[in-house]
């Protein structure tokens, strides 16, 4: 595998291998030297043309305990701020020597058309309204700690503003590919204009899903969408969709709640909850790193002679030393 | 114990390259040889150490792990010193990261601190010596041992690292074309404990399993 674009780009196979690496590499981090030197040499690139803190850091840090080296390029002290066009960008990092470039763009698609551009490997970290994988990779990996080796049977409710959120859509894939029950809540104007081919169900009533869900699942509601008129307040939002305690004390027990940050506390979710037991929110930052530790490695991590998709479980059929099998 | 030859494997398999079909050539090592190794090596740790206290063995994913684990339990039988057991995965010290695809085999846990402890590494097949090249770096990350020793099973030569075992359950001369297989119950379902090796159909039979050469 070359870039990661996108959830599809993985399927079931690839998430599984991701995130079996990821196990590898979550040890890694809880070392006293959390560092390995398996990408000594390499370089990374962040490109980030949206405002982010807890992407571009978790990138970089991955990248850091990987021993690559990172460069981090910013639109608000760039050439960008002048009109350089983004494939001139992307030429003037890449004729620097480079060998991944990380991007979050607002505009769908921008990753893969970064990807058409240059040799480096791409990997998205947030496209307009399209993907972020490493994201969905990242709570698979923290579902997958908590609900055993399989999230079949699992069943999540992903709520708020689906529309506009590129998580849910990596989210719905991932999860969904991993055989998990996804239910979609949200208010009528807060849902795309078609599911087609979503593998999930809607619903509009936070309040009839919960008692059955296993996972919730929170995204983050914008100001500007009230002022949209998505919906006519974000006190009323709350009323209808947030995670409050009253509504937190009607899951089920072993119930595990999820955010991608950045939290609205008070609006999709109560800060009692986002602070409570049953929440992953800061387990998910953790593993973050250790996720895009393995999304790193798998594609700067083997020759372009190996291109492996489904190829990346272990094999370890035959007993020899391993170098003899390519590295005479 | 069942006889040479009579274990459920094919008699022939397709090399890691493609094409040529390998078959097996000699089995050297029975399930009974391999319990007389392992005894002997869990003697020598121990007569080399004066003791087993303040050792570590560390197995090398996958069956150098197996292979620590029965020398630990040897070594509690005869001396009735628990030595702890680690387990070490050396993919991200490799040296041809980016030349082929390097998987980890599964999280390094090594239960105690190394530091000021002797380490005995322990694999199954010593080769080129990279593999223990890059442990020797991991270990080095995890604290600072007071030594390193190794262990392995089988010490097929061709190294290309001045690296050398302290402990060999049998030294096997073969070709690079050859192919060391090593079999245990813990790793191989289905397979009695063995050590075979297999290449190509055409090539002249290795010597005969015949007395230690040297250890």
């Amino acid at each position: 595998m070359k870039h990661l674009l996108s959830i599809d780009d993985l399927g079931p196979v690839g998430i599984e291998a991701i995130l079996d690496l990821s196990e590898s590499f979550s040890e890694v981090t809880q070392r006293e030297i959390p560092k390995v030197p398996a990408l000594r040499g390499k370089t990374v690139v962040s490109l980030f043309y949206e405002d982010s803190t807890r992407t571009r850091i978790s990138f970089e840090t991955a990248a850091k305990r990987l021993s690559a080296d990172t460069m981090s390029f910013t639109i608000s002290s760039s050439s960008v701020k002048k009109g350089e066009s983004l494939l001139d960008t992307v030429q003037t990092i890449e004729a620097m020597g480079i060998d991944a470039i990380v991007v979050r763009h607002h505009a769908a698609g921008a990753p893969h058309r970064i990807a058409q551009w240059t040799d480096a490997s791409v990997i998205n970290a947030g496209d307009g309204r399209h993907e972020h994988p490493t994201q969905a990779l990242l709570d698979c990996f923290t579902l997958r700690r908590h609900r055993g080796p399989s999230l079949a049977g699992s069943r999540i409710a992903i709520v708020g503003d689906i529309r506009h959120s590129r998580v849910a859509r990596s989210n719905v894939k991932a999860f969904a590919a991993l055989g998990a029950e996804v239910t979609l809540v949200a208010p009528p104007t807060l849902l795309p204009e078609s599911l087609a081919g979503w593998p999930a169900t809607v619903s509009y009533d936070l309040d009839a899903v919960l008692p059955d869900v296993d996972v919730v699942y929170l995204l983050r509601i914008q100001r500007e969408r009230a002022e949209a008129s998505r919906f006519p307040s974000l006190r009323e939002y709350t009323s209808r969709y947030g995670l409050t305690v009253e509504r937190a004390a009607r899951l089920k027990p072993d119930v595990l709640v999820m955010h991608p940050g950045p939290m609205n506390r008070g609006v999709e979710i109560a800060a009692e909850v986002a602070d409570g037991p049953a929440s992953l929110v800061r387990e998910q930052v953790t593993n973050g790193v250790a996720v895009r530790m393995a999304v790193l490695y798998s594609l700067l991590g083997s020759s372009s002679a190996y291109p492996r998709v489904d190829g990346m479980r272990p094999t370890h059929a035959r007993s020899t030393d391993a170098p003899k099998e390519g590295a005479r | 114990m069942a006889a040479p030859g009579a274990h459920p494997a094919s008699e022939t398999s397709t090399p890691p390259d493609g094409g040529i079909l390998f078959v097996q050539r000699a089995r050297v090592l029975t399930a009974e040889d391999l319990r007389r190794a392992h005894t002997r090596i869990a003697h020598e740790i121990v007569e080399r150490n004066h003791g087993a206290e303040g050792l570590v063995l560390v197995g090398l994913y996958t069956r150098g792990v197996a292979v620590a684990r029965r020398l630990a339990a040897d070594i509690s039988g005869f001396e009735g010193v628990d030595v702890p057991v680690g387990v070490l995965d050396v993919a991200f010290y490799r040296d041809d990261i980016g030349r082929r695809s390097v998987q980890p085999l599964g999280p390094t846990e090594i239960p105690v601190d190394i530091t000021d402890r002797i380490v005995v590494l322990v694999d199954d097949v010593l080769y080129t010596g990279r593999t223990v090249r890059a442990a020797l770096e991991a270990i080095n990350e995890l604290g600072r041992p007071q030594a390193v020793q190794l262990a392995v099973l089988v010490d097929r030569g061709h190294r290309e690292l001045p690296i050398r075992a302290d402990y060999v359950g049998k030294n096997l001369p073969t070709k690079a074309t050859e192919d060391v297989r090593v079999r245990l119950e813990e790793t191989d379902a289905g397979f009695d404990d063995s050590i075979e090796v297999w290449g190509p159909p055409d090539a002249a039979p290795v010597a005969p399993p015949g007395p230690e050469v040297g250890a």
